[in-house]
């Protein structure tokens, strides 16, 4: 008896707290951080059905690239029948965009050349971006093979990989990419304007 | 002020129009009629009815408003119309709400038509449960309407070292205020149950670009919303339509748009976007990464490049301030080039991480003169020049996060032109 008493007290408390929160949530609706209501409409999903969606690839080690396989001979094939038009022969730049070799070096110069081989960190993000955004006018239709292939032949027109390597899941995040420690952090505020009002100068 | 040489002769007749009222207002009692002016005659509009009104119609600007537009710019030329931008004409802005058909448009493959009866958000990864969201769904929470301003990393860039574009529609346009309706996203995560250790969130857009951006989880819990409305109507498509993310002060490009699934993590996943685009370059040859604040910026819009000053006298310098850190707690102007600043004023209301109006009452003698505005933010930072953003980066090809302060110049006709450099 003295145990139930107990329990219900704790749960009167607790409602008592519910109450309140509702309360407060309506009573307060300027607040800058509304209360989350007590109630979600979302409906539980299995991450089988979200296989198709679920294309993202961690590029820094690889984590979710599929099978499959690709070589350059290969991708040189597929890009010359599905890339070429708008990114021009051997990727050196067409009609549409830029060229997407060379440039390794170039950052310490006033010219600064960004293509993947000279920019990209890691060799996976071609997977990524090519698997899901890429031919422009056709997106999501490569095979993953076709995908490694082109991959396989950008790194190699960049002369990262040789023309006969073979681009997988293991072998791709270990292609070495000249620009791999090429980043810093956010650490800004990196001025430190004065608020000058008279002859300034 | 004319703006737009196509329609030069419009305004210049709108102004002549409006200087004759002027000079008969000025010419006040006493003097009969000047010889300027001919009587005022009933107008037409006052002698038939008017256009009758339709049982439905969505309002349109007047038809003499058409130069009011968003334009792609002619300074940096994508040569594709799919993924490229349309700039918000920030001179013809009066308040600090932006017209929801005048909003700025950066695209990665084009706008998406998308049936919100068909669209669905997935929350998955590092949570409890994954879940799925119809857009009835995301309707029956409570909604939460906050003002912010939204701008593009790339804002400004084209004009760092040299003055490359004549208005401010170029120079700024990738900037836009408005107010976003919408679910936070806090909420959301909270339902599915975000794990221990989780520290990154990705959030991936439903377009031909399946656009994918990065987000530290600690932001998105914060204050990011998942938006369905903009300026009190639902979104428009090429703002998003039905779905997108608004993360607010950061740069545009994480405030993904037709938003379909958000995923959590443990690490960035260093996608294209956020590694070859949108870092910045410093001077050792390295990239600054992640830089996602809009840091403190203003700009005069008018008068602004393309404008012409028809004579000395008053002129009201407006602009606008913003910051993504916070509010905008001074901003000074000043018509010297910068060696003297008086304080402007700012007109309420003054929010956070939102556009900010100011206004100075200038009176310009006729002589050539430079005109600035340099804005203040509830962290103390004060926006700084040009020279000295470079003392820290690397002002070499295509540089982003330009919030430098921006001159313009007034010659002795009255040209107002960009002045960066």
């Amino acid at each position: 008896m003295r145990s139930r008493s107990l329990l219900l007290g704790v749960a009167t408390a607790l409602l008592g707290v519910g109450a309140a929160l509702l309360v407060g949530a309506c009573a307060a609706p300027t607040a800058l951080r509304p209360a989350r209501p007590g109630v979600g409409f979302g409906q539980p999903i299995g991450e089988a059905d979200l296989a198709a969606w679920n294309i993202d690839i961690r590029t820094s080690d690889g984590l979710g690239l599929p099978p499959g396989r690709g070589t350059a001979a290969e991708g040189r094939a597929v890009y010359n029948a599905k890339c070429v038009a708008c990114h021009g022969a051997e990727a050196k730049g067409g009609p549409t965009y830029g060229t997407m070799v060379g440039g390794i070096g170039s950052f310490k110069t006033s010219l600064r050349v960004v293509t993947p081989g000279s920019m990209y960190p890691y060799a996976p993000i071609l997977f990524d971006y090519i698997r899901r955004a890429m031919p422009m006018d056709r997106p999501q239709t490569l095979t993953a093979d076709e995908v490694y292939a082109v991959s396989a032949y950008l790194l190699h027109v960049n002369g990262l990989i040789p023309a006969d390597a073979v681009m997988d899941a293991h072998s791709l995040p270990n292609v070495s990419m000249p620009n791999r420690d090429g980043f810093i952090p956010d650490d800004r505020p990196d001025t430190r304007a004065v608020r000058c009002m008279r002859d300034c100068k | 002020m004319a703006t737009d040489p196509k329609h030069l002769d419009s305004r210049r007749s709108f102004l002549r129009k409006g200087a004759m009222i002027a000079g008969t207002a000025l010419a006040g009692p006493g003097i009969a009629r000047s010889a300027r002016g001919a009587p005022l005659e009933v107008p037409p509009t006052a002698k038939e009815m008017g256009r009758p009104i339709p049982p439905t119609a969505y309002g349109v600007p007047s038809r003499f408003e058409g130069h009011v537009a968003r334009r792609r710019t002619d300074v940096f030329v994508n040569r594709q119309n799919w993924s490229d931008w349309s700039m918000t004409p920030l001179q013809h802005q009066h308040g600090i709400v932006t017209p929801t058909g005048l909003i700025f448009e950066r695209h990665h493959a084009g706008v998406p038509d998308i049936d919100p009866s068909t669209h669905k958000l997935a929350i998955h990864g590092m949570v409890k449960q994954p879940l799925r969201f119809t857009m009835n769904d995301l309707l029956r929470y409570p909604a939460v309407s906050k003002f912010h301003f939204l701008e593009c990393s790339g804002n400004t860039l084209a004009d760092w070292t040299k003055a490359a574009s004549t208005t401010v529609q170029q120079t700024h346009g990738l900037l836009s205020g408005a107010q976003w309706t919408g679910v936070p996203a806090a909420w959301l995560l909270d339902e599915a149950g975000v794990q221990p250790g989780a520290t990154w969130v990705l959030f991936e857009g439903a377009d031909g670009a399946s656009h994918t951006r990065s987000i530290p989880v600690d932001k998105v819990m914060d204050d990011v919303l998942l938006v369905y409305a903009q300026n009190g109507e639902m979104l428009r498509p090429e703002q998003g339509y039905p779905l997108r993310a608004l993360i607010p002060g950061w740069e545009g490009n994480v405030s993904v748009k037709w938003l379909r699934r958000i995923k959590v993590g443990d690490q960035p996943w260093n996608f294209r976007s956020e590694t070859a685009r949108y870092t910045d370059p410093m001077p050792d040859g390295k990239w600054r990464q992640f830089s996602f604040v809009m840091e403190c910026k203003s700009v005069i819009t008018r008068p602004s490049g393309g404008m012409k000053l028809e004579r000395p006298g008053l002129h009201e310098i407006q602009g606008f301030a913003w910051s993504g850190r916070g509010r905008i707690t001074a901003v000074d102007v000043s018509t010297d080039g910068g060696k003297n600043w008086q304080e402007a004023t700012l007109e309420e209301p003054v929010l956070d991480k939102c556009l900010t109006r100011f206004r100075y009452r200038w009176s310009w003698d006729g002589k050539p003169a430079v005109i600035q505005s340099r804005a203040v933010d509830s962290t103390g930072y004060v926006q700084p020049t040009v020279q000295e953003i470079a003392k820290g980066r690397a002002l070499a090809g295509f540089v982003q996060h330009h919030n430098g302060i921006f001159p313009w110049s007034v010659s002795a006709s009255g040209e107002v032109k960009n002045a960066i450099a």
